[in-house]
């Protein structure tokens, strides 16, 4: 891919990432932050390529330890998520009707 | 151009996982659809973890001797290095293990500095990407047939390793000032706005001389100085705007992952970095407004101590009322509509659950309970409404502040606990105050206004007098926020 290709992309994103962001409830904030936080770690792609390629040791555990730091916030951004999400109830339904 | 070759499967689950993030998004718009949306995330991370994996596999080359029918012959095969794919599956499981135990452990008030905690370890694996590809280029497809990193990756290298070192100094500073092992005061150096201008122009200058020489001495400085900035740009920055801060640096975790996407030419990490770049820039832009103060003043920091050595001298006695916990059991009690008001000292008293409690045995007396957040309540964007959650308020009895501020003159009590300048009225009419024009709460407005305080003597953050404590209407309870809520608990019975 070339670099105008790979631009298009990124600005295409922005725009996506723009819009889908601002239809984000405001109570939810705080969840966005952890879930954004945990797909941020896809930099994991990078670091699992670093630790697979051969041709210099420092590269290779540098790229190691990255799986590592990247592996925490991924399983831990998505179970945090997952543990605020389902505490957001609606109010039960009898409590609603007995005003 | 010696490129490493896109193998097209892998190039479309990497789109694939691309469009599960931005799904992940869209679910949360609503609480409803967000758990959804939480599973596309993993669903996308899953996909992208795979495909690396198998695209990727560490190799080795196995030279293979022998003889058949009298010729001798030789032959290089490549395998799987089992031992390298264990180090790796290893690393991960260790990450997990980490990841999942701190997750299922932590408490939701602490949620400002595991959110920090977390940006920062984004910050430090985008260095260390970056690092590893410069010394290692040809495993990331990235050299020219001479064997030099070719021109565009060193700017995005450079970049990438720039941002993830702010990131990471910036969040270990943000860490620190949340989960109290550093004051929240703001830090001031003498002349830090010039050494501050000084260190990022170098960092930009060296950035462009690495396109022209590759040498190690110029990636290394340029790693050293945004380390070193990040944590000058944080130290000066006070407690309550670490939700600008948060948000902010949230921003550059994704435009770190954008940046070494760039590198790797991959769609995934490209998205991504662009949806979190965004989101964090739109949440800071949220949070600026709410307190409506430029991003500009908010990072160049020091908001807290300048405003609290003015804020002090001014202030003179005034009367004012206290009230007990049966009188304002008493009051609620006797109210068609509460409105409660919380704010940064609910979270630190972590009086949530007993609020739930009051709460629920003001609608057993009859009267509507609400809840008014204020975007700027708290440590992080939406911190209190995670906490109510948690306390297992439904989310359709909590508001934002437009949707429910004019609701204040129809209200009998306005509860404000542990906020303060999200409710002070010198926001809308004293010009000569710090937080003049911000947004504010209109409880002043309800025929009685209870406060929930520790004490008369502290002021808000900003170090502005509150009109509301000294007006007619105005009840002061002065006490803990959660052993008041908890005592008032017990009069409604």
């Amino acid at each position: 891919m070339d670099f105008i290709a790979i631009l298009s992309i990124f600005v295409l994103a922005c725009f996506v990432g723009y819009y889908v962001v601002w239809s984000v409830t405001p109570a939810l904030h705080t969840p966005l932050m952890a879930v954004t936080n945990a797909i941020s770690s896809v930099i994991i792609v990078g670091a699992l390529i670093a630790a697979a390629a051969s041709g210099s040791l420092g590269s290779k555990w540098l790229g190691l330890v990255a799986v590592t730091l990247a592996s925490v916030n991924i399983f831990g951004g998505f179970a945090v998520t997952q543990r605020m999400l389902a505490m957001y109830k609606k109010k039960e339904r009898p409590a609603a009707a007995k005003h | 151009m010696e490129h490493v070759a896109v193998n097209p499967w892998a190039a479309l689950a990497y789109l694939i996982a691309g469009v599960c993030f931005i799904l992940a998004l869209r679910g949360l718009s609503s609480p409803t659809s967000s758990q959804r949306g939480n599973r596309f995330g993993m669903i996308g991370m899953g996909l992208a973890l795979i495909t690396t994996l198998i695209t990727h596999v560490p190799t080795i080359h196995v030279l293979v001797v022998g003889q058949a029918e009298d010729v001798d012959y030789w032959a290089i095969f490549s395998r799987v290095d089992p031992v390298a794919l264990l180090e790796i599956l290893a690393a991960i499981g260790v990450g997990a293990a980490i990841g999942l135990t701190t997750a299922r452990k932590i408490a939701m008030t602490a949620m400002p500095q595991l959110v920090a905690a977390f940006h920062s370890l984004v910050g430090m694996a985008a260095v260390l990407v970056a690092c590893a590809a410069y010394l290692n280029p040809a495993a990331f497809g990235i050299v020219d047939p001479f064997g030099q990193i070719l021109t565009v990756s060193r700017i995005e290298m450079g970049l990438g390793v720039a941002i993830g070192a702010i990131t990471f100094s910036g969040s270990v500073i943000a860490f620190a000032k949340l989960n109290g092992n550093m004051g929240g005061a703001p830090i001031m150096l003498p002349g830090r706005h010039v050494i501050n201008l000084g260190v990022l122009a170098g960092i930009l200058l060296l950035i462009a001389y690495f396109t022209q020489d590759q040498a190690p001495w110029v990636f290394w400085t340029v790693t050293l100085l945004s380390f070193a900035i990040g944590f000058l740009l944080i130290i000066p920055i006070g407690g309550a705007d670490m939700p600008v801060v948060v948000s902010m640096l949230n921003s550059y975790s994704g435009w770190a992952a954008a940046a070494m996407g760039f590198t790797l030419h991959n769609t995934a990490m490209i998205i991504t970095g662009a949806l979190v770049g965004s989101s964090g820039a739109i949440l800071s832009y949220i949070m600026c407004r709410a307190m409506n103060r430029s991003f500009i003043s908010v990072i160049a920091g020091g908001f807290g101590a300048e405003a609290a050595s003015t804020g002090g001298a001014a202030k003179v006695d005034r009367p004012w009322k206290r009230g007990s916990a049966e009188d304002a059991a008493f009051l609620m009690s006797q109210a068609e509509q509460v409105i409660i008001v919380p704010g940064y000292g609910m979270a630190v008293a972590q009086a949530q659950h007993a609020l739930r409690e009051m709460g629920d045995k003001l609608k057993e007396h009859g009267v509507r309970v609400k809840y008014a957040i204020h975007p700027v309540a708290g440590r992080m964007p939406g911190h209190m409404n995670v906490l109510l959650a948690e306390a297992n308020v439904p989310y359709d009895e909590v508001f934002e502040l437009e949707d429910i501020n004019s609701e204040f003159a129809q209200t009998d009590v306005a509860f404000v606990i542990g906020a303060n300048d999200v409710t002070n009225p010198a926001a809308k009419t004293d010009k000569s105050s710090p937080i003049y024009g911000m947004p504010v709460l209109d409880v002043e407005k309800a025929k009685t206004v209870l406060f929930v305080k520790r004490s008369m003597g502290g002021v808000g953050y900003a170090g502005v007098d509150n009109d509301v404590f000294y007006m007619d209407n105005t009840m002061m309870l002065l006490a803990d926020a959660k052993k008041m809520v908890e005592e008032i608990v017990k009069s409604l019975d």
